[in-house]
């Protein structure tokens, strides 16, 4: 008993052709969207890449775009076949290119399945990733004359402006890194020096932030120095002041956005799925009502379509039989010959009791 | 003698109503484009508002608008026009209508060049505007308590931190201005006190600037206070420094911006205005052609199609005369029927007229 049979006339497997063919442009046109959805992500992690300590995240954005482009090319030959279905002399030449074909197809939703997967199981991965990041960024932004290292001051200030951010997790990080650069730093003053003694490793720490931190909606000029000490300003306090700086770390900010990005690509991608999977089952139907078609004595009269030609069960067993088969070259010599006399008693006898 | 006549044979006639046809839809979209164009300013102008003052700005934009919707519907009137006179019947029904359609779209393009010229010379206003307006939003930085001005700091710094801009010519301007509020400064404390005491308006000015005003370039952290005391910070010279603080002006910034996007849309329109003069001249052309083969009678034969019927010296000359006789409609001196001596009063004798009794 064949699984999900369903009767087709001919002007039905006419239309089911036609309406797979215009599908299969369709789907055409969503590989290409999911292609640019991958090079748009790709784009957007590489814009940030140098607070990134790995980058793992980027799988996603790739599986995007090699997905997109292979279901150009694999869709754009469902809708030759489409278009040669119909003719009878033309439709049998696809015939050895059908299964895979499907093999290809469901390849091709797997990965985009697991790429909507990864998306979110990746995200403790980008937070570890943007912690290292982070914090390598902000120990080395004051390195502004150490090669390799000089852009990260720009690149932190920049990126807190941007996101509206400030530290790693939040602003008391800057309190425990030395920001300035000792060129930048009187040793010959008490201050400077009593400040560098009263810490174990000898570095100059602050309660201080650097401009980028400040928040523009603040009704008040900007506190960057002496954050902690209410005497230090007038009319400060620093427990209730939430407008000085910005409150939000960058990590969870970069984070959020992420997510965010992801979240907004994850439907479209979803629905590309949906329009490849409806495809594969049309033209699934296509193909067996075209070889039913083709067996009958008439060519117009209605045939029968289906999933699969024996259940879901039968058709596994088979299946492994047939790999089991191929794995053991030396017995397939005796067996296909007694298969094939089973087979044929198998198809002159349901005739005989019908 | 006509202006630049043209022979047209039927056939040629009928390929330049369908040329014509085709070139009017594009029309219609390059006058939606004239519009979007306008919008795009005024949106631009509109995102700034708080930083530019008087309102003379803002007719730009609204020719455009304006110059844009016209030209859709001109424009798609035209390709119905057009469409129809490819059948010599069915011009006859719009053939009133011609001559006032072409004497429209021509002030519509002169208004299209127009708006093209008012894009290039906006540049004096545009500066005087933006002068006046960046002062004041520099003066009124500090009142975030006061309604209607709360988000000019807001304003001011974002403004700065995108166009990398410092104060109005450079970052000088912030030292005439008060911009701490006085909630924010302790008047009980000697430093403060002398600060306002030693300026005549009794402004508490420093030589500081905001925190936008920081280059993010600088190699070394932000200094914001005591800009011009050398001394203040260590290894610094007032002087020498050029990446501590943004060095151009925000006036020059924003002029440079707006200048930019003005002399962009000008350059675009300036194109539709050709294409707009090349479409008129058709529909011109076009136009006497038919009426002429409609005057000749014969609706296959060739006809003469010209820009003026006369000379253009003549034509004004005679548009000129009617509009002189138009002004004289009223005055009776003129009129020829009036006080010429009646034959019939001298010859005819008055006949009495029997009265019946």
């Amino acid at each position: 008993m064949a699984l999900l049979k369903m009767q087709f006339p001919l002007h039905r497997r006419v239309r089911l052709a036609q309406g797979l063919w215009l599908i299969s442009w369709m789907t055409v046109l969503a590989g290409a969207f999911t292609f640019s959805l991958g090079v748009y992500l790709k784009t957007e992690l590489l814009r940030r890449a140098e607070v990134m300590d790995n980058t793992e995240i980027h799988v996603v954005p790739n599986i995007l775009m090699l997905v997109g482009l292979a279901s150009i090319g694999n869709y754009m030959f469902a809708g030759r076949i489409c278009q040669d279905s119909l003719d009878p002399s033309r439709f049998p030449r696809w015939k050895p290119f059908l299964l895979p074909w499907f093999g290809l197809s469901m390849l091709l939703c797997a990965h985009l399945i697991s790429a909507v997967v990864l998306s979110y199981a990746l995200q403790g991965s980008l937070e570890e990733s943007l912690k290292v990041g982070l914090r390598n960024g902000i120990r080395f932004y004051r390195d502004t004359d150490v090669p390799g290292r000089c852009f990260q001051k720009e690149t932190i200030d920049r990126l807190q402006m941007d996101l509206r951010c400030c530290g790693n997790t939040n602003y008391r990080d800057w309190f425990e890194v030395q920001w300035i650069s000792s060129r930048y730093l009187d040793f010959t003053s008490k201050e400077v020096k009593d400040r560098v003694r009263s810490n174990v490793d000898g570095r100059y720490l602050m309660d201080g932030v650097p401009f980028s931190c400040c928040n523009p909606s603040s009704p008040r000029p900007c506190l960057q120095e002496h954050l902690t000490d209410n005497s230090a300003h007038f009319n400060y306090e620093h427990q209730s002041e939430e407008l000085n700086l910005y409150n939000r770390g960058c990590r969870q900010a970069l984070v959020d956005y992420y997510m965010g990005l992801m979240n907004t690509i994850g439907p479209g991608i979803l629905s590309v799925i949906s329009v490849q999977i409806t495809v594969m089952v049309s033209l699934r139907y296509l193909q067996t009502a075209m070889e039913g078609a083709a067996e009958l004595e008439n060519p117009e009269d209605e045939s029968v379509g289906y999933i699969l030609e024996k259940g879901v069960k039968e058709t596994v067993t088979n299946f492994k039989g047939a790999f089991l088969n191929l794995l053991q070259p030396g017995s397939v010599e005796v067996a296909p010959e007694a298969a094939e006399v089973e087979n044929v008693d198998k198809a002159t006898s349901p005739p005989a009791s019908s | 003698m006509a202006v630049l006549k043209v022979t047209f044979t039927k056939t040629n006639r009928g390929k330049l109503a369908q040329v014509l046809w085709v070139l009017n839809w594009i029309s219609v979209v390059t006058g939606i484009i004239l519009f979007s164009l306008g919008l795009f300013l005024k949106i631009e102008i509109q995102k700034r508002r708080e930083l530019m003052s008087g309102h003379e700005i803002r007719s730009v934009p609204n020719m455009l608008i304006a110059t844009g919707l016209v030209a859709c519907c001109i424009n798609f009137l035209g390709g119905k026009i057009c469409y129809d006179c490819v059948d010599t019947n069915k011009f006859l029904r719009w053939k009133l209508l011609m001559l006032p359609y072409i004497v429209c779209t021509f002030f519509f393009t002169f208004c299209i060049l127009v708006g093209a010229l008012m894009c290039y010379t906006m540049h004096n206003q545009l500066e005087e505007s933006l002068f006046q307006g960046l002062r004041g939003a520099m003066r009124y930085y500090k009142d975030t308590d006061t309604p209607g001005r709360c988000y000019l700091k807001r304003t001011v710094d974002m403004l700065q931190i995108q166009f990398q801009c410092c104060g109005n010519v450079g970052h000088r301007d912030w030292f005439h201005i008060q911009w701490i509020s006085n909630r924010y400064l302790d008047m009980t404390s000697s430093e403060v006190s002398d600060r306002f005491r030693s300026n005549v308006e009794g402004k508490y000015l420093m030589d500081a600037v905001p925190f936008s005003c920081c280059n993010t370039y600088s190699p070394r952290p932000c200094i914001q206070q005591q800009v011009t005391n050398n001394s203040a910070h260590y290894n610094y010279d007032y002087q020498t420094e050029d990446r501590n603080l943004w060095k151009r002006g925000c006036h020059q910034a924003l002029l440079d911006h707006y200048t930019n996007i003005m002399q962009s849309i000008g350059c675009t329109v300036l194109i539709i205005w050709l294409f707009e003069l090349l479409v008129l001249t058709g529909v011109r052309y076009l136009q006497t052609a038919m009426e002429n083969v409609l005057r000749l009678g014969d609706l296959d034969s060739e006809s003469d199609g010209w820009l003026l019927e006369n000379s253009i010296a003549e034509t004004a000359r005679s548009n000129f005369n009617i509009i002189k006789n138009l002004g004289k409609c009223y005055q009776v001196d003129d009129d020829p029927n009036i006080n010429v001596p009646s034959v019939a009063q001298q010859e005819v004798p008055t006949r009495q007229i029997p009265v019946a009794s």
